[in-house]
Order: structure tokens, then C-alpha cells, then sequence
């Protein structure tokens, strides 16, 4: 999978470089504020309060 | 031939220790290669110069001679899936480490700001309405606004011995969205200075991290709450002298671990299920999680008010209390 996204990047080796530090922003972005916020009332050791 | 590629396969499952025989064929880094078949007139130089004529990597000149022998189209595929299983194990664990590092720094970040938002709401509803104050006084029996909207910063809790800048705006409710704002206000209990229990809960580690040092809390250790015409100070039950936190005639302690099913230690009397039994003092009541990183235990600080509030027109600065430390 990482092969493949490295060669269909475009731009020589600078372009391959920084599109992937988009790609890994992008995703890295999408995780902690979209994923992560989502999954974590999920897990149980969240709790603490007496209930 | 044939047998130089079963060689070159066999290593490249068993390990290294055939590497003296089979290096010419399953060596995979082109620069060895090429100084391995660069001693003239060998018998393995020879072989290098055949493979590279078929294909232009020593790997696919392996995977070329194993192809002559059986099927390659499987070998691929398996080749692709093993490497494709690596591959996606490689980046669950990134994600579980992305995952920590958000539990521990990125929620601090949302919370931390979120503290200043509410900080900013709350100092300017004082500012419009102090009549809009939930809690109008110690003597005032189930007095105040019934209900704070959840959600909604009515407080400010002070521990002085976590130093000058421990400041947390209190929001009403303790679900996880309103404990992601700071620490909760337990729906049902008293107000601050109110007969009962003034009940807490917040976050160990992450989301600002309320409540992260609270078993360093000792006996006599003032909490300060701060409404918005009243300073509230609270002391953690026990024996400051001895630092025993069970020396309170009411039984009750200043710090304990439970579980997380006992409720009675947010009841208006700490620890006494019978509600019908009028609370006679005003307690306040922490609860985190126990051990750090870990639900599986509960700890509970209880406190008790120490003397009247002291109204903030009088105290500007805060209650003695706050600079006792």
C-alpha cells in the first residue's frame, strides 16, 4: 500500500516528500479530531464517576 | 542453477546461518551485491552476470530462478500478503501510539482551552447577574437556582497545594462531555457551601488532568471554591498532625479507594445509604479514577467546610486560605 502511494505521488522526489507529509498530516489530522473524540466515550477506563 | 536458486530460497525462510553457501542468490541489497560479484573469474561472479541478464535486482533474479521451478504467481501473492500484513500491522501500532499521545497531550490541548472559554462565560455572568449564582449561601436550605444547565461553569475550585495556578472552572454534570470541559458537578448533590455533599468528579490523566494529583491531598489541605459572591474553603478530613485520614468522629474518612459501584461516597453524608438522614455539615467530595491510567478502582477525597463562606466583596483576593502554602 505504502509503495503503491509512493509511486503514483507526483513531482519527483521533492513532490513524493512533501505530498506525503500532506497525506500523513491529513491523516494524523483526521484521527485526532474526527476518530479519536468519536472512539473514546467508548472505552471503558474513561470512567470516573461512582455510578 | 536450479539448485543455487533452492538455496537462495531455503535461507531466505531458515535465517542466515546458510549465508557463506546461498549468498550470491538470496543477497536483496544491490550495493553487496554488486561487491560480491565484483572478485573476477568466480564461479558465484559468473552466476551474478546470468541472473542480472534476466532481471536488473538480485531479489526478482531469486524470485526469477524460483519461477523456473514452480509456480510464481503463488510465491507473489504470498510475498504481497505477508509483506501487505506487515504492513497494516505496523500502522495499527502507529495509531495505537497516536491514540496515547492523544489521551495524554491533544486533550489537554481541547480541554485547556475549553477552561479558558468557560473562565471568560462564567467571570462575565458573575459580572452581569450575581443573582444568577446557584449557591446563595450555607444557610440557605436547597436555595439557589434549581438546576445549572450542563455543561454550564458555575464554580472555580482553588487546592493551593497544587500551586497558585491551579484553577478549574466546576461545569454542571458528569457525563463524558461535560468532564471533557473540566471537572463535573454530581447533578443531585448539594452547591458549594450547601448541607450535604458538594460532589466532584474529574479526570486523572488527560483532559487537563484535574484530578491527576489527588491522592497527594492531606489531611488540613484546603480546596478552595469560589462562587460568584462566596469563598467556600474546604479541608481534607483527618488529622493534619498525624497526616491519619480517619480520625474524623463522623467516620468518615479523608481519603479512600472503592469501586466503582459505590455510590454512597457522593450522598449527602459520605458513606451513609440512608438518605433520609439529615446531612448536619456541608462535605465536599472528589472522585477520580484509581489507579492512574486505570478505571478499575475509584479514589475519593472528602472534605469539610472549615468556618463560614467569605463573601468576595470582603475577600477580593481570596479566602487565607488560598495563600496558607
Amino acid at each position: 500500500m505504502y509503495t503503491w502511494i509512493w509511486r503514483i505521488l507526483p513531482g519527483g522526489l521533492p513532490g513524493k516528500v512533501v505530498g506525503s507529509l500532506v497525506l500523513i498530516a491529513a491523516v494524523t489530522a483526521l484521527l485526532l479530531f474526527v476518530v479519536f473524540p468519536w472512539v473514546e466515550p467508548m472505552l471503558p477506563y474513561n470512567d470516573i464517576t461512582v455510578e | 542453477m536450479s539448485k543455487h536458486g533452492a538455496d537462495g530460497e531455503s535461507m531466505r525462510t531458515d535465517g542466515t546461518q546458510d549465508a557463506g553457501r546461498g549468498w550470491d542468490d538470496a543477497q536483496p541489497i544491490p550495493e553487496s551485491y554488486e561487491s560480491q560479484a565484483a572478485p573476477p573469474g568466480g564461479r558465484h561472479g559468473a552466476h551474478h552476470r546470468k541472473a542480472r541478464g534476466r532481471d536488473s535486482t538480485p531479489a526478482k533474479a531469486v524470485r526469477g530462478s524460483a519461477a523456473s521451478r514452480g509456480p510464481r504467481s503463488n510465491r507473489d501473492l504470498v510475498r504481497t500478503g505477508i509483506r501487505g500484513l506487515g504492513q497494516t500491522l505496523i500502522t495499527f501500532g502507529l495509531i495505537v501510539l497516536l491514540f496515547v499521545v492523544y489521551e495524554l497531550f491533544v486533550t489537554d490541548i481541547f480541554t485547556n482551552q475549553r477552561q479558558e472559554e468557560l473562565t471568560e462565560e462564567l467571570l462575565q455572568n458573575w459580572e452581569d447577574d450575581p443573582a444568577l449564582d446557584p449557591t446563595l449561601g450555607p444557610d440557605l436550605p436547597g436555595g439557589g437556582l434549581p438546576t445549572v444547565p450542563l455543561g454550564d461553569g458555575f464554580a472555580r475550585i482553588r487546592i493551593p497545594v497544587f500551586g497558585g495556578d491551579y484553577v478549574k472552572v466546576v461545569v454542571e454534570g458528569t457525563d463524558p462531555d461535560e468532564l471533557l470541559q473540566g471537572p463535573g458537578h454530581y447533578v443531585d448533590s448539594a452547591m458549594p457551601g450547601e448541607l450535604g455533599n458538594f460532589a466532584l468528579a474529574g479526570h486523572r490523566v488527560g483532559k487537563g488532568s484535574p484530578f491527576l494529583d489527588l491522592d497527594r491531598l492531606l489531611p488540613g489541605n484546603a480546596i478552595v471554591i469560589e462562587t460568584a459572591e462566596t469563598w467556600f474553603t474546604y479541608r481534607v478530613m483527618g488529622d493534619p498532625a498525624s497526616g491519619d485520614y480517619d480520625t474524623d468522629p463522623s467516620g468518615i474518612p479523608g481519603q479512600e479507594i472503592v469501586s466503582p459501584e459505590d455510590v454512597e461516597v457522593v450522598f449527602p453524608i459520605p458513606g451513609v445509604s440512608d438518605t433520609d438522614v439529615e446531612p448536619t455539615a456541608a462535605y465536599l467530595t472528589l472522585t477520580t479514577c484509581h489507579p492512574k491510567f486505570s478505571a478499575a478502582q475509584r479514589l475519593i477525597v472528602h472534605a469539610v467546610l472549615d468556618g463560614p463562606g467569605l463573601p468576595r466583596a470582603d475577600f477580593p483576593d481570596g479566602p487565607p486560605a488560598l495563600t496558607e502554602n
